[in-house]
């Protein structure tokens, strides 16, 4: 599958004479394409420039392997370059050696500081941690509440006053959780521009009070360039040691990650990946760089995949798709399967290319179609779905009025199992056994 | 419109490396040479106008100097300023009502952009000006906030209709809608939950608000206030695009203008998208949310030059 800058660098490739070893020229020819896909990526400026001008160095008079194309070459090189100027490995949050861990959570306003307190404090609890919740944003209207009601769903305490000031709170925090006997402490704070002095001042009073052991700046994955600005405004104020990106469901490249990371050196810890509490993620670096490049995220699906679906199911169903007596029943074990992924819209947006144009076909797969064809089969009996040649008319009626839908989509259903199953028995007939290790998608839509 | 451009000069005053000053050292007084382009082209990019708008201004720009030749680097930025202020007409006006009643506006956007505040600082304003004014919290997915919004709503004096977190946010907006027919209201305002384009059904949900107020009251909604943050990057041409293809959006509101960050989208949106910005949000209390002033904007892009002088 291409995205539309390998199609764009093979385009530029295709001008070019020389094959084997790519000339200066060559090569910022086709950087040309790398920059303008950063720029549109909200990757800042200067960072763009200091970074094409490494990999130009890098790329020039480099031998092509020859089982990639020269396209590919020159995206691998910027890709492995992204990957390493974003720290190779997953960082982590750190605990402190003695008890309460304090972590404060801050950031420009609507960032998301006060959903990820509670994502992040779920998330610890889930590693056996016992956190406790700090609503320390006296100045948004029901922030507070917004934290109190977060923490129930959790059932994490949350402290939280009317009229305290935070450096009270974040006291009275400490206090509770020695009390409660709690060993992280999550600090929320209020979200504040890196101009303001009076409010970065009231930080650095609260870190002194109660100092960090964790303080992360959280960061919008849609910020533009001035998340260099913003990031590095606060870490002259404040002893930061990373960033949580938010909002990464959405289809913000998220250049900032590069940005912020390259200028202040600060890792990244953690990203929010939907507005589910459980949505909380370690950052993996080779996919930020498949994003920022517009590449899709196949190596999380490749991931979720690994973990969700069950080795001896897939084996059992791939064995039958090789005999080619593959049956309604095996069709519905098969949709069951690919469910496990998550919903089919989100597993589309992982796909390399979904980005761009390809989003309109997302579109078409509706989640609900496949709780359709799922009534439709759950509708059928056994006997009908391991011989669905039985299915006649009655039959046909019966299902339909029983799963809530119509003949014509229990007729097309059938059709579309029978063009699958006659493509397998094809494919069956054509390659070898290999072929048959991975399982094809069921055809939806 | 002086006040405008006093608030944003005052909050560039107070960044350290504001881009007024880089202008000012780099052009004032010295003679132009095309090497100018290249750091204007950066002044630009980092202000987040994008490609397609730096491309095309600085295109312009080009061919202005080819014909002119102007010799002084101030006349260069001069023109430029003016043919950026001319990408962002025609002004719109924002606090005014049309011949019916009770109008109906709406605020969407992503997630965390602002929206219950302007909401509350749109209510107090359209109050201040005389109007009978309602609030709808269609915002029945995020924890807490009907109770922010109730809070502006105690401030400005106006009544928020309000439903359990989680109800059914059409079912809000037509209450609220109801109610403003009832009690012969001037305007009904509905915030609406930050929900990520890329995200059908929370798209589809935005239509159906739409859709619903419709039916009550004939041209609803009147306004669709699609909320930008300022910092906000390249994708929000995307989210312009995709809230415009479900709601029948009118306008920009640009929020955080405050900080450094100069909201350059909003600019790339106007031209591509004709939406225009509408109002801007320059600090937090409710004389900082202004109508938009297309030369003081252009003039905090480019950071302040001496334009009196002209």
């Amino acid at each position: 599958m291409f995205d539309a800058l390998t199609e764009k660098l093979q385009a530029v490739f295709k001008r070019m004479r020389s094959k084997g070893r790519l000339s200066e020229a060559d090569v910022r020819e086709a950087l040309r394409e790398v920059r303008l896909a950063l720029l549109e990526a909200d990757v800042n400026f200067k960072v763009v420039r200091e970074f094409l001008d490494r990999v130009e160095k890098q790329a020039v008079g480099q031998d092509i392997l020859e089982s990639l194309t020269p396209a590919q070459g020159v995206i691998r090189i910027v890709r492995d370059e992204l990957v390493e100027l974003m720290g190779r490995t997953p960082e982590r949050v750190h605990m402190a050696p003695n008890p309460p861990t304090v972590i404060y959570l801050v950031g420009l306003q609507g960032a998301g500081k006060t959903t990820v307190s509670a994502k992040l404090a779920r998330m610890l609890r889930q590693q056996g941690r016992q956190p406790i919740l700090v609503a320390a944003d006296v100045y948004r209207p029901a922030a507070q509440e917004q934290l109190r009601v977060l923490g129930e769903r959790i059932q994490v305490p949350v402290v939280g006053e009317p009229g305290k000031t935070p450096v009270e709170l974040a006291d009275l925090g400490i206090k509770a959780s020695r009390r409660m006997a709690r060993d992280v402490v999550i600090i929320d704070t209020a979200g504040r521009l890196h101009v303001d002095e009076e409010l970065m001042r009231e930080l650095e009073e609260m870190n002194r009070r109660v100092p960090a052991h964790e303080m992360l700046l959280v960061v919008d994955a849609m910020t533009g360039q001035d998340a260099v600005r913003v990031a590095t405004a606060f870490r002259e104020r404040l002893p930061l040691t990373g960033l949580i990106m938010t909002k990464l469901d959405g289809d913000a490249r998220g250049g900032a990650a590069l940005s912020i990371r390259q200028v202040t050196g600060l890792p990244i810890k953690l990203i929010g990946t939907g507005e589910k509490l459980e949505d909380l993620e370690p950052f993996n670096p080779e996919r930020m760089a498949s994003r920022i490049l517009g590449m899709g995220d196949i190596l999380t699906l490749i991931e979720k995949a690994e973990a969700a679906m069950d080795r001896e199911g897939t084996q059992a169903l791939a064995q039958k798709i090789e005999k080619a007596d593959f049956t309604l029943d095996d069709f519905r074990a098969m949709i069951e399967q690919v469910k496990k992924l998550g919903p089919l819209s989100k597993v589309m947006e992982m796909m390399p290319g979904m980005s761009g144009q390809m989003a309109k076909l997302k579109d078409k797969v509706d989640d609900r179609s496949v709780v359709r064809i799922e009534a439709i089969l759950n509708s059928m009996t056994k006997k009908e779905r391991e011989r669905p040649e039985i299915l006649d008319g009655s039959r046909r009626l019966r299902i339909a009025r029983g799963s809530g839908t119509t003949v014509q989509e229990v007729n097309r259903l059938i059709k579309q199992f029978e063009d699958v199953k006659k493509l397998m028995r094809q494919m069956k007939g054509k390659k070898g056994r290999a072929r048959f290790g991975r399982m094809p998608f069921p055809p939806l839509g | 419109m002086a006040g405008f451009f006093e608030r944003l000069r005052q909050g560039m005053a107070r960044t350290r490396e504001g881009l007024g000053d880089r202008i000012r050292t780099l052009i004032g007084g010295r003679q132009w040479s095309d090497a100018l382009y290249d750091e204007l082209e950066e002044i630009l990019y980092e202000a987040d106008l994008g490609y397609d708008a730096v491309d095309d201004i600085l295109t312009r720009l080009k061919e202005d100097v080819r014909r002119r030749r102007p010799e002084r680097a101030e006349e260069v930025l001069a023109r430029l300023q003016d043919i950026m202020v001319s990408q962002l007409a025609p002004v719109a006006q924002p606090y005014r009502l049309g011949g019916q009643r009770p109008e109906v506006w709406m605020l969407v956007g992503v997630n965390g952009t602002g929206k219950t505040t302007t909401a509350g600082k749109l209510a107090e304003r359209m109050k201040q000006q005389g109007f009978r004014v309602i609030l709808g919290a269609a915002d029945t997915f995020r924890a807490a906030a009907t109770e922010q919004l109730m809070a502006w709503g105690e401030r400005a004096g106006v009544d928020v209709v309000r439903q359990a977190e989680g109800a059914d946010p059409a079912a809000v907006a037509f209450d609220t809608v109801k109610a403003a027919v009832a009690r012969h209201l001037d305007l009904a305002i509905l915030d609406t939950a930050g929900r990520l384009h890329n995200k059908r059904h929370l798209m589809q949900e935005l239509e159906k608000i739409a859709r619903v107020v419709g039916r009550e009251v004939a041209g609803a909604p009147h306004q669709v206030f699609l909320v930008i943050d300022a910092t906000t990057g390249q994708n929000g041409l995307e989210q312009a695009r995709v809230f415009q293809d479900a709601v029948p959006v009118t306008g920009i509101v640009l929020t955080k203008l405050d900080g450094t960050a100069k909201g350059g989208v909003a600019f790339a949106i106007h031209r591509t998208l004709k939406l225009p910005i509408q109002l801007v949000g320059v600090g937090e209390s409710l004389d900082d949310l202004m109508p938009f002033d297309p030369e003081a904007y252009v003039r905090a892009i480019l950071g302040e030059v001496n334009l009196d002088s002209r």
